[in-house]
């Protein structure tokens, strides 16, 4: 008895470790590619910055389409209220200090997060899906109409955020945002990492797999989702915020249904449902979107949709899921 | 008496027809209670009514002396009411472990923790090391299920009512699809279970029901036919008429 208790504590020591080192990797990873893109690309962090932004969207989407099997094509909705909740906060109310500004993005995109999660999750499949979609164009259009607060389709401008920390200013090369969008990155990251192996995280994953299961267990699906819908407006809202405090206007796209599809893409591009290609997804998809666009202006649409077609025939778990499956196949073979 | 479980009257009709016709039963704690009956009986909608999965025309459901009746499922899971599944449900894509320890954590309402992981929980591992070793998978705790044999599945399933702690447990043919040679431990598992837990189990295979049951309900037709002890159900002669070509037929297709 004494004997079984202590390989079994022993093997969650190492289970513990071999969590860690692949969490560390990951950060590591992601330190690596920006500090290869601000050594690579130093006059274009503008890009890189939206691209770290945007990443934050498409983690929060995973959270709710990769872990919990919810079909919504109106989670720019977090996004942009994210946005609108900093730059707002900063054009009207004066609070201009980015970890305040940051806050209220957070706290917008959680109760836009409640919200649309309230009303997404009254439907399952292709009805969620039409949903979802009415929440953006309505979304999207209350934020136009409101155009004494949010500068309607010019777009709010007069955000001026100070500097963060009292420090560091928000400079003309984008320098400050970048820093400060890829801490934000890695810490969303990391506290998603441990998130989605939590118990919740697990029964999350559950209720993707089978609700009925999920229920004959006691636990509550609805409840659930909707805590869920809060943590990715949380997410989300973050990767607004940090669009506002960037570029420092915040404009109707950022509210969008193209912006909503495009996150979907991006996401099914790196793969679902391991945070990882959440990342691995929307760097590809946005750096070959800037390259192929730059080479050939005409017709860079086209390239970008066979891509897809390819991703999705040939690798159909997504980037990082098919590099991950044939990893796993290999390990079992050499074993 | 103390009933655990009392169901009264409850009726469901399906475009017409009543495939559960005013079927009253109740059970005490320490219950052992066979619920057989031909194919199409209506056994497995007599759980789901009763789990609340399935919404009756009329009738009532009691735990512990609480109505229930108007309570969704979870809520009646939450009171001790457990139920397995005939076809398994199970989440292919998680393992025998996960599985395990989720219901664990469900009994325990920690299923909200965010910054915790089940495997750095001693007590947790611990008890579903216990409960897989118990069915005989622990060696499968860290394989996804898509990749276990059905069989084992099957054992993963009443793992997770298990693990749950019920008061009140319906089994719903928990040893069908199983290997011969792994219907012993499901029997272990069932006659290990705490004493005082009233157990009702569905059942084709008679052997098993004579070993376990104290009590036989015999369903046809969406009515209750017989209700007694196992001596007497095979001399009674509605059972008899039931079973007469429809459980040839049953034995036939299975
Ligand atoms: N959702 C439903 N809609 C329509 N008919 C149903 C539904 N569920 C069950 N039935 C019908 O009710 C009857 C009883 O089915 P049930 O599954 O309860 O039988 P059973 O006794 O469990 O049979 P078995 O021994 O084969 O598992 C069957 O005739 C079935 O076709
Ligand atoms: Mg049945």
């Amino acid at each position: 008895m004494a004997l079984t208790m202590n390989t079994e504590t022993l093997s969650t020591a190492r289970d513990r470790r071999a969590r860690l080192t692949r969490d560390a990797v990951g950060v590591l990873v992601i330190l690596a590619v920006a500090v290869l893109g601000y050594l690579l690309f130093p006059n274009n962090l503008a890009l890189l910055t939206r691209i770290t932004a945007i990443a934050l969207l498409v983690l929060s989407l995973d959270l709710v389409t990769g872990y919990c099997g919810v079909a919504t094509l109106g989670h720019a909705a977090l996004f942009g209220a994210g946005a609108y909740g900093a730059g707002i906060a900063a054009a009207h109310f004066g609070i201009t200090d980015p970890i305040a500004m940051l806050a209220v993005g957070v706290v917008a995109g959680a109760l836009a997060g409640l919200v649309s999660g309230a009303v997404v999750l009254r439907a399952h499949g292709l009805p969620q899906l039409v949903l979802s979609i009415a929440i953006i164009h309505l979304a999207h259009e209350a934020a136009n109409k409101a155009s004494g607060w949010t500068g309607g389709s010019d777009g709010l401008a007069g955000i001026m955020p100070d500097a963060v920390f009292g420090l560091y200013p928000f400079d003309l090369w984008g320098r400050t945002a970048y820093v400060f969008g890829i801490v934000l990155l890695i810490a969303a990251f990391v506290i998603l990492r441990q998130i989605v192996r939590s118990p919740f995280g697990m029964l999350c994953r559950g209720i993707k797999q089978d609700p009925l299961r999920v229920r004959a267990m006691g636990a509550s699906v609805h409840g659930t989702l909707i805590r869920m819908y809060a943590i990715s407006g949380a997410v989300a809202g973050a990767g607004g915020a940090l669009n506002a405090l960037s570029t420092q206007v915040v404009g109707l796209d950022s509210l969008s249904f193209t912006l909503s599809a495009e996150a979907l893409v991006m996401l099914v591009l790196g793969g679902t449902g391991s945070l990882y290609g959440a990342l691995i997804g929307t760097l590809s998809f946005l750096w070959f979107e800037d390259v192929v666009s730059a080479a050939n202006p005409f017709h860079w649409l086209t390239i970008v949709g066979a891509l897809l077609i390819a991703v999705v025939l040939f690798a159909p778990k997504g980037l990082y899921g098919s590099l991950a499956a044939l990893l796993e196949r290999r390990g079992r073979t050499d074993r | 008496m103390n009933a655990i479980f009392d169901v009264r009257n409850l009726k469901r009709t399906f475009g017409g027809l009543a495939v559960t016709n005013d079927v009253s039963l109740s059970m005490a704690p320490g219950d052992r209670v066979a619920l057989i009956g031909p194919n199409g009986a209506g056994k497995t909608t007599f759980v789901n009514l009763v789990t609340g999965n399935l919404l009756p025309n009329s009738g009532s459901v009691a735990l512990g002396g609480e109505d229930v009746t108007r309570l969704g499922p979870t809520e009646r899971v939450r009171r001790g009411l457990v139920r397995s599944f005939q076809v398994t449900r199970l989440f292919s894509e998680m393992t025998p472990e996960e599985h395990v320890a989720l219901a664990i954590l469900q009994r325990e309402g920690r299923t909200g923790r965010m910054f915790a992981s089940h495997r750095a929980m001693p007590d947790v591992m611990d008890e579903v090391h216990a409960l897989l070793a118990r069915l005989g998978i622990a060696h499968l705790a860290r394989h996804r299920v898509s990749e276990i044999a059905y069989g084992q599945q099957r054992l993963l399933e009443l793992a997770l009512a298990l693990a749950l702690k019920p008061r009140v447990l319906l089994l719903d043919e928990p040893a069908a699809g199983v290997p011969q040679s792994d219907t012993a431990r499901i029997e272990q598992a069932i006659a290990d279970l705490p004493a005082d837990l009233a157990v009702l189990m569905i059942e084709h295979d008679m052997d098993l029901v004579f070993r376990f049951a104290r009590r036989v309900v015999v369903l046809a037709a969406g009515e209750i036919i017989f209700d007694g002890s196992p001596d007497a159900v095979t001399k009674d002669a509605r059972v008899r008429q039931a079973y007469l070509g429809s459980y040839a037929y049953a034995r036939s297709v299975a």
